[in-house]
């Protein structure tokens, strides 16, 4: 299989057959609280796939170049989440110099993403052996990082589509708001494990 | 007397999953049965009254700017010896848990915990506050497990509880059946507090 059918295979693995929120459960808190409108689950959305993307590469230069050849691996934990949450800040920072349109959309989510679990979730995951006991490299690492990113950025904006519309929906009080967007979630999952059996 | 209130609230009251609705990536992952919840409750309580007993300590020596990230490298320091030590004791747990130890570091409730009680309180409070905190969250995972363990499998701790008639409802135990369950578990708690 070529780089392209490859690219194809993990992008629709990411997306639709392995969804980070849906089948991983990673990201749900972003998902169940940023979901309530459509613009901001899209701003939480574009700097979730940033970070994700920017994460997976420099946690993976991290792990193979500073604590593989020191035998340091069992401080993946630590590490990451200070390249994680450094990055973050960094991002913030930068943004805010550079684009301050850009910084007003995206602003107050990038510290949510440090505790996006769905963030060090795609950084440990890049290096723990795939089933044949290899490892992506840092190329694969990145784009993994990049479509599960777009992967929770799809989900994402379907539920707040959904749950826009929910607002004006009669229900009992108690199913209201955390509930409703529960089970919602849980019929979105089901609709997605349509894509389970598909084969690349 | 606070000792025992700041004990006690953790478990229903302030309940962290059903009430102040933290920490529900590894509520929905690791609930598929009540094995894997306890654990995963054990080793998140066992982090939360360490990091506690940890932050509120330091309480005075931190300057305020960079509390967070020292709070995260506490709290990533003692999630490295929860991974550890479990998968050198009980590799079987530590590998059906697998990601979602390492993502104890990023698990809301014991960063709100660190922000919200370890460091404006003394150690012996911040300690009961962990117990409470973690009790309540093992608890609920533990309910939540409950009910897919027994609808998805017929079984609680592996021992068979439902009659052999009884045909397993294997959605309970996926990813649609932990969201549904929970979704339901939480209207149940709101109706009973607009009850009240």
């Amino acid at each position: 299989m070529g780089f392209l059918g490859q690219f194809f295979s993990m992008a629709i693995a990411a997306i639709l057959i392995q969804n980070f929120v849906l089948s991983r459960f990673l990201g749900l808190c972003p998902y169940l609280g940023v979901s309530k409108k459509l613009d901001s689950a899209f701003g939480m959305g574009m700097a979730v796939i940033f970070v994700m993307t920017m994460a997976s590469a420099f946690c993976y230069i991290i792990y193979q170049y500073l604590l593989v050849p020191f035998k340091l691996e069992y401080l993946q934990t630590l590490a990451f989440i200070l390249t994680i949450a450094a990055l973050v800040q960094f991002v913030e920072m930068v943004i805010q110099k550079n684009s301050p349109s850009l910084y007003k959309s995206l602003g107050v989510y990038l510290p949510l993403i440090t505790t996006n679990c769905a963030v060090l979730g795609v950084a440990i995951l890049n290096i723990t052996p795939l089933g044949d006991g290899s490892r992506y490299n840092f190329i694969w690492s990145v784009l993994n990082g990049f479509l599960s990113g777009v992967g929770f950025t799809f989900v994402l904006l379907a539920m707040a589509g959904i749950r826009e519309r929910l607002e004006l929906v009669d229900m009992p009080k108690s199913m209201r708001g955390m509930p409703s967007g529960l089970i919602l979630a849980g019929i979105m999952a089901l609709a997605f494990y349509g894509f389970m059996g598909m084969k690349i | 007397m606070s000792f025992v209130k700041e004990l006690t609230k953790g478990i229903i009251k302030e309940n962290p999953i059903f009430v102040i609705v933290l920490g529900m990536c590894p509520t929905l992952a690791t609930s598929t049965s009540v094995n894997n919840a306890i654990g995963m409750g054990m080793a998140a309580t066992f982090v939360l009254v360490c990091s506690n007993i940890f932050i509120s300590l330091i309480k005075n020596i931190t300057p305020d700017k960079i509390r967070i990230p020292v709070y995260v490298v506490v709290i990533a320091s003692f999630v490295s010896i929860v991974d550890m030590s479990m998968a050198a004791y009980v590799p079987a747990l530590h590998k059906s848990l697998g990601l979602f130890i390492p993502l104890i570091v990023v698990n809301c409730i014991i960063l709100g915990r660190a922000e919200a009680f370890a460091n404006k309180n003394n150690v012996l409070n911040s300690i009961a506050d962990g117990v409470g905190m973690g009790l309540g969250f093992t608890l609920a995972l533990t309910v939540v497990a409950t009910i897919r363990e027994i609808l998805g499998n017929g079984t609680w701790l592996n021992i068979k509880v439902m009659p052999n008639t009884y045909d397993p409802m294997l959605i309970t135990l996926l990813a649609p059946g932990a969201f549904i369950t929970l979704g339901f578990l939480m209207a149940l708690m709101n109706m009973l507090k607009e009850k009240k």
